[in-house]
């Protein structure tokens, strides 16, 4: 079986798709997200719109063929706007029989395999947990099936270059890559240009890659197993020049433009972390931007770092996810104390403890609301699409230097590896978030001498001066422990300390007059809402699209700050007969809802670590229409 | 560190000296620590403004209230931490960390390890009481075995940190042993620190006169520091007494030993050499006494060169961009594959 291509001969028709969502799944060796990320940057190159959804283990080689070592790439390319990787794929590339049995779940009934036939052995189907040979067993009786000894043929072609056998069967991806590109007509010239960029210096290993893509494309081509090809036509975008982009590169990237915004220098400190640690590596290759990057000896190093930074007047900043932000819990109470601007990124994962380092999961927002001791809020920003962590990271920054405060920005593990178009924007329309320094006395004591009050605050931000090391005259001292409102000296008097805890509320919840309003999303009148946060946007946007060409009306509420929340939020739910609040944890958005509007909300929960589907959440629209 | 000795911009102990009265006990070392502090400021030409003092947790980390410079009152052993972002950021700064050995040693090891191996520009003054104080009484990373405290009523079976030694093997390139009841040793060692480049670790033996009173008592009073104390000397043979009748030698298996000169002769006494390129030397001096009850050796125990952290990150941030030029926002945006849209 394993030797035999089915041949059928038959006319070959083209397919108009509007869509396409395909899966590639592999061995964590066998170069998965490389695959997915060429196919998607081809298919973006030719005027897609797309998302992707990398989708790995924590594992760097967990031992090969089995299950818990398949690593796998899923895309939506379309011919119109989509904001998720799609639901089921409508195509799965099974690079092995682990691949095909973790996967094969997720495509739909009907849809398209193309199967490495060569790893089908004995051995590998062992490894998988495969009694039978599941491409004879019936196992494929649903789907269509496509049986392509691509190791082999990757070998033969690979034979004239002088590459090893073993170093050839490593092209194999290549090969898969080129079989799926003449299927779905996707360019050649960006991928072929890239493995010449990216090998350039291994010319061996770059002509291997090479001819092993060519020599799938001209399989699919000369071979007649496929009856059709199909074409995803451009998308109708808005007019600009486009980029793809991942939410962890869009995030530095942001931290970058927020540094020039504010004119003042950027600071990283982290500690290397999944999903985090790109935004570190990110940056320390921008160190041309007057970026510095520190990393630290644990979670805690870091963030005390980014607040020494700030002490010093720089931008200090520190990514990181779950486990790392409850190690920083006290560093940030101390930031919220002395009021000085840090901005602490989470990139959420499945937790608790290590939980799921690799994959999503938005269950950090009572921590980040509440993760504190003693009475310390902060403001909460959280990204929602990819492209969007670039203006997340300028609004979160925008905000610690205005207010001289810790902010957390969510993001999470689905948008910081997940990937979009984004058409750049321009430079001139970002806001300038340039705040000044303190240089000058801003009091006088009882003499009448001119003084520095530290904690005297500006009455319409009740932020504190900022005067940094460095400016004569304005020495002072700020510390942990609870100071005198104005003067900032330590103070245990009872009435201070209720009017200091009273005061950081106050500047906290007063931020709500300078954010933007609750994101509304309205067709026409409507009775059912649905309340998002975080990257969940995506797929309520989808599904609510479903929904409304189904003829249905909903509403689509999104919350771009968390705290203080928007301030028509009230109002807006109060519209609504049925408020559906879906998020990728318990509900913990909907106790927030239920307790400060007293709105009875229905949490829609999935702690899985993968996204909701759009069907998911359009199948909960449509049920709570029935049941309106 | 910069140096502006014009005499418009002399200081005196008043414009080091804060309008907030210390809340030690009375009697605490930590008075003659600060006091030696503001008398040594003006002497350096330091500028208060330019001077920031780092602290964690603890009594001694009270000390930053007291300069009349900028200062922050961190949390529990992370000053270490908040200065090494602050100095790494700001290289015209002179950082100064204080702390105790609970607040440095022990919740904040990690730190001290790591800013010291990264010869940070930070300044960090041990105040070592060998007890915790500000939570009342327990015994700490440095107190002895046996310490009979509230934590430990039947003695303390922790083998004590011994600090120097610590940082020795983080290869601090610049170690040094003070106490409290020399006002001008300590002036000269955190001179010595403030002069170097790079991180500098000085430990304060200060007593804790309310918990541990009198725990260096045996080798600081006034009548038994020359028996008990051995000053170290850059380049001079290591002898300590009245009458400089003792001194240090290295044996036969390479163990530094206390001998009576007169039995050794002098000339085969060790020689000093902070500047020695391993720690190895300095290491072995941080051992010779097994705690405040032996002759002790205080002084520069190590002050060697090496590249100071802040410095080579800007260096690397001035390559960056000679490299590649001056960061351009609108070019990284465009700086992967893009497309345009009509």
């Amino acid at each position: 079986m394993t030797d035999t291509v089915i041949q059928q001969p038959s006319q070959r028709t083209v397919e108009d798709l509007d869509r396409l969502v395909i899966r590639f799944a592999g061995d964590s060796g066998d170069g998965m997200q490389l695959t997915g990320d060429r196919f998607t940057s081809a298919s973006a190159l030719f005027g897609n719109d797309l998302a992707t959804l990398p989708d790995f283990p924590a594992e760097i080689r967990a031992p090969a063929g089995t299950l818990h070592g398949v690593s796998a790439f899923q895309v939506q390319v379309a011919s119109e706007t989509v904001t998720t990787p799609g639901d089921a794929p409508t195509v799965l590339v099974a690079m092995n029989p682990a691949a095909l049995r973790s996967e094969l779940d997720r495509l739909e009934v009907g849809g398209t395999v193309i199967i490495n036939s060569d790893a089908f052995q004995e051995r590998n189907l062992d490894k998988a947990g495969y009694s039978d040979d599941p491409l004879t067993d019936g196992t494929l009786d649903h789907y269509t099936t496509y049986l392509v000894p691509m190791t082999s043929l990757t070998k033969e072609v690979c034979k004239d270059l002088g590459v090893k056998p073993r170093d050839a069967e490593r092209s194999k991806n290549f090969f898969a890559l080129g079989v799926v590109s003449w299927l779905f007509d996707r360019p050649t010239e960006p991928t072929l240009d890239w493995i010449d960029m990216k090998f350039g210096k291994r010319p061996l290993v770059a002509a291997a890659n090479s001819v092993a893509f060519k020599a799938g494309h001209a399989f699919g081509e000369t071979t007649e197993m496929f009856q059709a090809t199909y074409k995803v036509r451009p998308a109708e975008l808005e007019p600009g020049t486009y980029t793809s982009i991942n939410g962890n590169t869009a995030l530095s990237w942001g931290l970058i433009a927020a540094a020039q915004q504010a004119k003042l220098p950027l600071f990283l400190a982290s500690y290397p972390i999944t999903p985090a640690s790109d935004v570190l590596h990110e940056l320390s290759g921008r160190k041309n931007f007057g970026v510095r990057t520190f990393q630290a000896e644990d979670e805690i190093a870091a963030v005390c770092a980014a607040v020494g930074a700030s002490f010093g007047g720089h931008i200090g900043v520190t990514t990181t996810s779950g486990p790392g932000l409850a190690l920083k819990a006290e560093t940030i109470g101390l930031a919220l104390s002395i009021e000085l601007p840090l901005l602490v990124i989470d990139i959420q994962r499945g937790g608790p403890s290590t939980g799921l380092p690799t994959k999503t999961e938005a269950s950090d927002l009572n921590l980040a609301l509440y993760g504190r001791h003693g009475e310390a809020p902060l403001p909460i920003v959280a990204a929602y699409s990819p492209s969007q962590c670039f203006f997340a990271a300028i609004e979160a920054v925008r905000i610690a230097l205005k207010y001289r405060t810790p902010v957390i920005l969510l993001s999470d593990g689905y948008l910081a590896n997940g990937s979009e178009p984004w058409r750049l924007p321009d430079l001139e329309d970002l806001p300038d978030i340039s705040v000044d320094f303190t240089t000058q006395f801003n009091d006088s004591d009882e003499d009448g001498n001119p003084v520095f009050q530290p904690y005297k605050r500006a009455p319409e931000t009740l932020a504190r001066p900022w005067a940094v090391p460095g400016t004569p005259g304005l020495m002072h001292r700020v510390g942990g422990l609870e100071k005198e409102d104005v003067t900032g000296n330590i103070s245990y008097t009872p009435a201070n300390h209720g009017l200091m805890t009273e005061v950081r509320a106050a500047k906290v919840d007063g931020i709500a007059a300078d954010i933007p309003p609750t994101m509304l999303d309205s067709d026409g009148p409507a009775t059912v809402a649905v309340l998002s946060w975080g990257s969940v946007w995506g797929s309520v946007t989808s599904a609510v699209r479903r929904v409304r060409a189904a003829g249905t009306a909903v509403d689509h509420l999104h919350l771009t700050h968390l705290n203080p929340l928007h301030a028509d939020l009230g109002d807006l739910l109060g519209r609504y007969r049925t408020v559906l609040v879906p998020e990728m944890n318990l509900g913990q958005l909907a106790s927030i809802v239920r307790s400060r509007y007293l709105i009875d909300v229905k949490s829609i929960n999935k702690v899985e670590g993968v996204p909701f589907t759009a069907s998911e959440i359009a199948a909960a629209i449509a049920g709570a229409v029935d049941d309106d | 560190m910069t140096t502006d000795t014009s005499t418009d911009q002399s200081t005196t102990k008043a414009d080091w000296t804060s309008d907030q009265e210390p809340r030690w006990c009375p009697g605490c070392g930590d008075y003659s620590i600060l006091s030696a502090m503001q008398l040594l400021m003006p002497q350096l030409g330091a500028r208060p403004e330019n001077t920031v003092f780092v602290s964690g947790i603890g009594c001694a980390a009270r000390f930053p209230y007291y300069m009349k410079t900028y200062g922050m009152h961190g949390i529990h052993g992370r000053a270490p931490a908040l200065a090494t972002g602050l100095a790494t950021c700001r290289p015209d700064l002179d950082v100064w960390v204080v702390g105790g050995d609970g607040d440095i040693l022990s919740i904040g090891g990690n730190h001290l390890l790591h800013s010291l191996r990264r010869n940070v520009n930070i300044k960090i003054l041990l105040f070592n009481n060998q007890i915790y104080g500000l939570t009342k009484g327990q015994y700490s990373p440095t107190s002895e075995i046996g310490k009979v405290t509230k934590s430990t009523p039947l003695g303390s079976v922790d083998e004590p940190l011994n600090p120097l030694s610590v940082a020795l093997g983080a290869e601090a390139t610049f170690v040094a042993r003070t106490h409290d009841m020399d006002r001008t040793h300590m002036q000269d060692m955190f001179r010595r620190a403030w002069e170097h480049s790079g991180a500098a670790f000085v430990e304060v033996y200060q007593n804790c006169n309310v918990f541990n009173d009198g725990a260096f008592a045996e080798i600081t009073k006034k009548d038994k520091r020359p028996s008990m104390l051995i000053s170290l000397q850059h380049g001079e043979p290591i002898r300590f007494g009245a009458e400089g009748e003792r001194g240090v030698i290295m044996n036969r298996s390479g163990e530094l030993q206390i001998v009576e000169v007169a039995d050794v002769g002098e000339e085969n006494l060790l020689i000093h050499d902070e500047r020695a390129e391993t720690p190895s030397l300095a290491f072995a001096l941080s051992r010779l006494s097994s705690g405040p009850f032996m002759p002790t050796p205080i002084g520069v125990f190590r002050a060697v060169g090496g590249p100071e952290y802040a410095s080579q990150v800007s260096r690397q941030l001035a390559f960056a961009q000679e490299r590649s030029g001056p960061g351009d926002l609108h070019a990284l945006l465009r700086s992967r594959a893009t497309w345009d849209v009509a």
